[in-house]
């Protein structure tokens, strides 16, 4: 039990604190940065590689397209199916293999990683699904090579989606940096952990929520802000829906049942 | 300049498939806008896209001042593809970048150096009277506008051919028209062939210099409008004058008559009253501009027999018009 009441309790709460939020930040950034380095790429190809989108035929090949497109769809069920504390202690060999220990911050990275990209593969799936399948008529039309494509159609359109899904995922990933306590890693998480329920300090846990609250409601507010600017459309009151809001809408329906095994690569397309 | 040869398309095995296209051979001159007409379902979409490419025919070869773009594959065809430009009903315009980088992508596309592509794009807005909404984005624009820049895309390549997709199905009367006139001005100012698919017959009046009708994948009539209205029965004549269903009439027989250009200002049934001392009853009429022309088709009945009615028939031809009978 710690005694509030200690000259050196508050000192010692702030440092705590500062720690813990700083561990949190850190490995979320860092977990979100390869996870949106990743993912991004992978969730373009698991849409693109459907029949009769842009990468149907990689390599002028029909049959890698479906390979990839399957191989992707089944990584990215079986990622979203497992349930995080299970990742977490399954990936101890893998971590200390690649990071030669499986203890702390650091490593605690690896899960964190693995459990956003198939997320996050998710997000960009559905942001890209949405983009209005005559615009790539258009760019195919007018003799615009993939990269093109995916550069000046693809991203421009998909980006405000795609920064609201990003917001989801951070949060998402903030969420489980709590249980990486417990293969050591350190963060708020283990503040709560440590202070809060084994020392009985509700103070700290206190703290631990707005902290974790603000963090939260601060990478929110940032990215629908951006995503606003990027997507701001003014005069838009047509039949066409926002495609921003829809994807944001599918992704809040999706967190509604996080263990669900909806296939997300639904395949087969209309002539 | 656009050889449609034999193509066929299927969507779909076994019994369920639905043949989009079926051995449909199109020939469009250079210079002339072509319309393709027919219901929704009745595979002109799928015809246009096989000229870019966009859609692979089953069998048949689809030639393009010469290339033979069905047989195209990877860069060949990106680059015959610069040559073929292609509007949209929906427009189709990239909605989170500005009207001019909609335009710079056509350019891009074309792998042309960056410092040219934003000078070229408002030149190719201007020719569309657009340039002072280049910085904006295709949301703020109206429908009419947004096709404008639809426009100004597809020809920013110099492409020899435009394909438009119903371009003006989903405007208004009003718009439909300037879109219209703005295709027709730039196929004459830069040489365009067009080859336009719509379901309406307007469209085909006010812009054609040929036609061709489509139903279930086949292609039923086709050829130049002054051809296809001086064709007895044609289907694309019969919509572009209304004159409502022939009927049979006792003791009448119920004749045609078609005028174009100069022999649609003369009195040529009063000519018929006079010679013929018959009552000639007109059923119907119509009087349209079609490419630019003067055309009109009058429905007659005429008192007697089938050999009053040739006889008839004759004078009129001699004066320069053109007749049949109907329900013969």
């Amino acid at each position: 039990m710690i005694d509030p009441a200690a000259p050196t309790f508050w000192p010692q709460l702030m440092q705590v604190l500062l720690e813990g939020t700083w561990e949190t930040v850190y490995m979320t950034a860092i977990a979100m940065a390869i996870t949106f380095v990743v993912g991004l790429p992978l969730g373009i190809i698991l849409v693109g590689t459907e029949q009769g989108r842009f990468l149907e035929a990689p390599f002028g090949s029909r049959a890698l397209g479906r390979v990839v497109n399957g191989l992707l769809g089944f990584i990215v069920n079986l990622g979203r199916s497992v349930p995080f504390i299970v990742l977490m202690i399954a990936l101890i060999p893998v971590t200390r293999w690649l990071l030669g220990s499986f203890i702390g911050t650091g490593p605690a990275i690896v899960p964190l990683t693995l459990v956003a990209i198939p997320f996050f593969v998710r997000v960009v799936e559905i942001a890209v699904r949405e983009v209005d399948p005559g615009l790539f008529e258009a760019a195919e039309s007018l003799g615009a090579s993939r990269w093109l494509l995916v550069r000046r159609v693809l991203l421009p359109q998909a980006t405000p989606a795609i920064l609201l899904g990003t917001a989801t995922t951070i949060t998402s990933i903030i969420n489980f940096s709590a249980m990486v306590g417990v293969v050591g890693g350190g963060g708020l998480g283990n503040v709560a952990l440590t202070y809060g329920m084994q020392r009985y300090s509700w103070i700290h846990i206190v703290f631990v929520v707005i902290i974790l609250f603000a963090l939260v409601q601060l990478i929110q507010w940032a990215l629908t802000a951006l995503a606003k600017r990027l997507g701001a459309q003014p005069i838009r009151r047509g039949p066409k829906k926002d495609a921003t809001a829809d994807a944001q809408a599918h992704l809040d329906a999706d967190l509604a049942l996080p263990s669900s095994r909806t296939p997300t690569h639904p395949s087969g397309s209309t002539p | 300049m656009i050889s449609i040869e034999h193509v066929s398309r299927r969507f779909g095995d076994g019994p369920d498939a639905v043949v989009a296209l079926d051995d449909v051979s199109i020939e469009v001159p250079r210079g002339s806008i072509f319309g393709v007409v027919g219901q929704s379902g009745a595979g002109k979409s799928t015809l246009l896209r096989t000229v870019n490419a966009l859609e692979r025919p089953d069998s048949g070869r689809v030639v393009v001042d010469g290339v033979e773009v069905t047989a195209l594959e990877g860069k060949a065809l990106l680059q015959a593809r610069h040559q073929i430009g292609m509007v949209f009903q929906h427009f189709n315009l990239v909605g989170n970048r500005t009207v001019a980088q909609n335009v710079e992508f056509a350019l891009e596309a074309t792998g042309a150096p960056k410092k040219d592509r934003r000078p070229k794009a408002l030149e190719m807005l201007d020719l569309v009277g657009l340039a002072h909404r280049a910085d904006d984005r295709p949301g703020q624009l109206s429908g009419g506008q947004r096709q404008r820049v639809g426009i100004a895309r597809a020809l920013a390549s110099g492409p020899d051919v435009l394909l438009s997709d119903e371009a003006t199905s989903a405007l208004d009367p009003e718009t439909t028209r300037s879109i219209l006139e703005l295709i027709q001005r730039l196929s004459r100012e830069l040489g365009l062939t067009v080859l336009l698919i719509t379901h309406e017959m307007d469209v085909v009046k006010r812009i054609c210099d040929a036609a061709a009708l489509m139903e279930t994948g086949r292609v039923i009539e086709q050829g130049s409008l002054d051809d296809l209205i001086r064709t007895p029965g044609s289907r694309v004549a019969a919509e572009l004058f209304p004159v409502g269903e022939a009927h049979y009439i006792p003791h009448h027989r119920i004749i045609d008559v078609t005028y174009t250009g100069l022999s649609a200002d003369r009195p040529v049934i009063a000519q018929l009253a006079r010679d013929f001392g018959l009552d000639v009853s007109i059923l119907g009429a119509a009087l349209e501009t079609i490419g630019g022309h003067q055309a009109g088709r009058t429905r007659l009945a005429v008192p007697g027999d089938a050999s009053v009615a040739l006889k008839v028939i004759d004078s009129l031809t001699a004066q320069g018009v053109t007749a049949w009978e109907v329900l013969a």
